[in-house]
């Protein structure tokens, strides 16, 4: 008797569980924690502390591909075809010298290559080699004006088919993580080109943080003060739809 | 023989000559349901994330193309969804409960299943957002344990084995006893007897603060802070893979504290549990 008991407490526990689960309210509760678990990070972790960092005989044969893997737009499929020569890296927003920057200009600015390990949200992690140029001297090129507080990061490719544009992917990091030494906009990998599936021309890497945060197929930059406006209002396509913003757990 | 009334029913309820002893102090009563509450959503909320990719890895990485250690998964065969669970090169079939379970009345291809997770549909950004607040919850209220229980010299009177109780002879005499459900009586029911001393200690020094810790380790921002961490676990893969592991530990000790709360009388035990009296019986046997 006391087993089923046992069982039948806790099947109305785990009804009880979902509805709860699905009330905004309860959810509003559980994320209250976040702020703790940020202001701990970051009184843990140094400025400058750095993400692992591995050899070459670390890589994973195989870096798994996730997400979009060839963006589904006629602009993207143009653009590849025609070896992204004609693509360019928009910087704009609070900045005093907006940008248009070509994969040529880009690779002029200093290099920074990392052999560092993705961890995606899921469980999974892939060792990789990235090489690219630092965000934080882009930014520099831009001049970043006072009063900005974060970096939007606009991207081509669409998770989900929409008639407004809200399903395009799009990610944000805040200024500490812009100049972190690790931060870099990668158009290599592995030694060879950035491919298509892992985001060519150009993608983000975060690396003290998980695995969405780092966005592909890069169209523009905005430097802004505050995400909230920007589609869901949650600073990423991923946060819009109940992850942290803040992805260094 | 003539029995005074009322001793006949007394005899019944509680044996002769029993008195009631100061048992457990709030500070560990409180933690105790905590802990409880805890490490059910822990649990439940981490196989709703185990799900998201139920895959288990030893190293530094560990990605599909990888070779798992664990892995619960299905495959499609003539006519129906198959689960299974492999371990190394061995794989159990397991539809129905693990890797393809009913959900919504159709048989899904989940590792674990709905009645197992919190929550129990898909939702890896609400099953963080669980196991990330009761995590907070639960170091927290370890704090307060720890230091009440150094403090207040709960672990060494209560929890750490008297030299007369680790003697193998000794040891060995508990195993059969607790093979057989003969539990202590009288001042012998006092104390905690070694095997629960120790099974205490490697829970609260052992289990526990690993399972903190390779938490910890598959933090990108804490891994940044502690690179050793993934280190001594052999790699950000392997802590996953431990993580798995020493919940599964804890599990087994869970079960096995249950049945032995429930044998060794369970009334007894719970009451001691609330209210904090544990009633010693001084009959002889």
């Amino acid at each position: 008797m006391l087993m089923s008991l046992a069982a039948g407490a806790g099947t109305l526990a785990l009804a009880g569980c979902d509805r709860l689960a699905r009330n905004t309210g309860v959810d509003a509760l559980l994320r209250g924690t976040e702020k703790l678990t940020v202001r701990s990070q970051r009184l843990l972790l140094d400025r400058q502390s750095l993400a692992q960092e591995f050899s070459e005989a670390d890589l994973s044969p195989v870096f798994r591909a996730n997400g979009t893997q060839m963006p589904d737009s006629e602009e993207y499929t143009q653009l590849l075809e025609h070896g992204f020569e004609e693509w360019r890296l928009q910087v704009d927003g609070l900045v005093q010298r907006p940008q248009r920057l070509s994969l040529a200009e880009l690779r002029r600015f200093p290099s920074r290559t990392q052999i560092t390990r993705h961890d995606c949200v899921e469980g999974w992690s892939a060792i990789g080699k990235w090489q690219g140029v630092p965000l934080g001297l882009v930014l520099d090129a831009a001049g970043v004006m006072p009063g900005a507080r974060y970096v939007v990061f606009h991207c081509a490719d669409e998770l989900e088919r929409t008639l407004d544009g809200s399903g395009r992917y799009y990610e944000s990091i805040d200024l500490l993580d812009a100049y972190h030494p690790q931060t870099i906009l990668a158009y290599g990998m592995n030694g060879r080109q950035l491919p298509v599936a892992h985001g060519a021309p150009l993608r983000l890497r975060v690396e003290r943080q998980l695995g969405y945060k780092h966005a592909k197929y890069l169209m523009r930059i905005e430097v802004v003060d505050a995400y909230g406006g920007l589609w869901g209002g949650k600073g990423g396509f991923w946060e819009d739809r109940g992850y942290e913003w803040y992805a260094g757990i | 023989m003539h029995f005074p009334h009322g001793l006949h029913a007394a005899a019944q309820s509680r044996p002769a000559r029993a008195r009631l002893i100061r048992r457990h102090s709030l500070t560990v009563r409180v933690a105790h349901w905590l802990n409880v509450v805890c490490l059910c959503v822990l649990l439940m909320s981490g196989l709703q994330i185990f799900n998201a990719h139920p895959r288990l890895y030893w190293g530094k990485y560990g990605a599909d193309a990888d070779k798992p250690l664990i892995a619960v998964g299905s495959r499609q065969d003539a006519n129906a969804l198959r689960g299974f669970v492999q371990i190394g090169s061995a794989r159990v079939e397991t539809t129905g409960l693990f890797g393809v379970s009913g959900e919504n009345g159709a048989a899904t291809a989940r590792a674990f299943p709905a009645w197992l997770t919190v929550p129990s549909y898909h939702d890896l950004g609400a099953g963080r957002h669980w196991h990330f607040f009761f995590a907070w919850l639960l170091v927290l209220n370890g704090l307060v344990y720890l230091v009440h229980g150094v403090w207040r010299r709960h672990f060494r009177r209560d929890l750490l084995p008297s030299r007369d109780q680790l003697a193998p002879r000794h040891l060995w005499q508990e195993i059969r006893d607790h093979a057989r459900l003969r539990f202590a009586r009288g001042d012998a029911a006092r104390r905690y007897n070694a095997l629960q001393k120790l099974s205490y200690l490697v829970v609260v020094f052992g289990l526990l603060p690993t399972m903190v810790l390779t938490g910890l380790t598959m933090s990108p921002g804490l891994n940044a802070a502690f690179p050793f961490l993934a280190d001594l676990f052999g790699g950000r893969a392997s802590a996953r893979t431990l993580h798995f592991i020493t919940a599964s530990l804890l599990v087994l000790f869970v079960f096995v504290h249950v049945a032995m709360v429930v044998a060794s009388g369970l009334w007894n035990n719970l009451r001691s549990m609330l209210n904090g009296l544990y009633a010693i019986n001084d009959d002889r046997e």
